[in-house]
């Protein structure tokens, strides 16, 4: 369960954003999650919940954009997107493609503040 | 009551650690140690075959290992018996190790010194595949009575390792493993990732393990 330090992390990103911006409250925080990032987007809203308590965050969302694999196929020459991260492979040719572009984001992207 | 209004930030979630872990990766560098850390399920072999390699190891190199435990340090005491310096880190409830983790354990150690720096990670196949913490190559483990879908059933740990080490090899024939599903399933989460059969009792592969280890070494220390 290190969605916790994870959320703590992500409170504390938005938090001294706000502060930068004089702002008083984070309504929204928007957040890209891989498919490879390790983290799970359920775990991560529960933590979030709890952590946002008592900072300006206290009753905030959380945004999740979960991104899935993309992979870079060397025999098609092309971007895939990967069905599942257990068979990174391509969809069109079937060759093993190791070459992740897309999927281990973990990313803060934007706030709504006011 | 002002507007709510939208503002971009744009930050990586784990900057710090990352930031924390380049540091400790051009610390290494500078001195010389070869870090590599390893990551399994509890009761995979990892500290038998910590402690087997920091053995073979320590007759031409200098050597020291830092390990993770939520609460024992038991660990650390048999690793210690390889007659190498050992550090523990007890993380409490933390169920993985992070760069800051590993930054408090150097404390004090003169790293010009060593020539190899062992992390062995908390037994955990999920939380640690996030937290980068400066090592060279990251080992995941598995070993043949933990069932050849492990890699399925974690395939992110698997893809954030570098090398992967099935462990426990003496007993493959009584768990019925079956290493041709084993070697498949882990080329289907990391295409073409490096694989060693090892049981650290037997001494099974170990030489195959430390000639790697040794080549990946001067291959890094030659790298611009």
């Amino acid at each position: 369960m290190h969605e916790l330090s994870i959320a703590n992390s992500i409170v504390e990103i938005a938090a001294a954003e706000a502060k930068r911006q004089h702002a008083a409250h984070v309504n929204t925080v928007y957040l890209r999650l891989g498919a490879l990032s390790g983290v799970v987007s359920d775990a991560l809203r529960f933590s979030y919940e709890a952590v946002c308590q008592g900072t300006p965050l206290a009753g905030s969302n959380l945004v999740i954009e979960e991104l899935p694999v993309v992979v870079h196929c060397a025999a098609c020459e092309a971007q895939r997107t990967v069905d599942s991260i257990q068979h990174l492979l391509c969809p069109v040719c079937g060759a093993l493609t190791p070459d992740v572009v897309q999927g281990r984001e973990l990313e803060v992207t934007a706030l709504e503040i006011m | 009551m002002t507007e709510p209004r939208l503002v971009e930030v744009r930050q990586r979630v784990l900057k710090q650690n990352d930031l924390l872990a380049r540091s400790l990766r051009d610390r290494f560098r500078e001195a010389g140690v070869y870090a590599v850390s390893l990551v399994s399920s509890p009761g995979s072999g990892k500290t038998t075959f910590l402690e087997q390699t920091l053995r073979e190891l320590k007759s031409r190199h200098r050597v020291a290992a830092i390990v993770g435990d939520l609460a024992t340090d038991n660990d650390a005491a048999r690793l210690a018996r390889a007659g190498v310096p050992i550090r523990q880190i007890t993380t409490g409830t933390v169920c993985h190790l992070d760069a800051t983790m590993v930054e408090r354990a150097l404390d004090g150690w003169e790293l010009n010194e060593l020539d190899y720096l062992f992390i062995e990670n908390v037994g955990n196949l999920v939380c640690p595949s996030s937290y980068d913490l400066g090592e060279d190559l990251r080992l995941v483990l598995m070993s043949v009575t933990e069932g050849e879908d492990k890699p399925l059933k974690y395939p992110t740990i698997f893809n954030t390792a570098d090398v992967a080490v099935i462990t426990k090899m003496d007993l493959a024939g009584p768990a019925e493993f079956d290493l041709v599903a084993a070697h498949d399933n882990i080329q289907s989460v990391r295409p073409g990732m490096r694989v060693f059969e090892v049981s650290a009792k037997s001494g099974l592969g170990m030489r195959e393990w430390l000639q790697f280890l040794s080549a990946n070494r001067a291959d890094i220390a030659a790298a611009p």
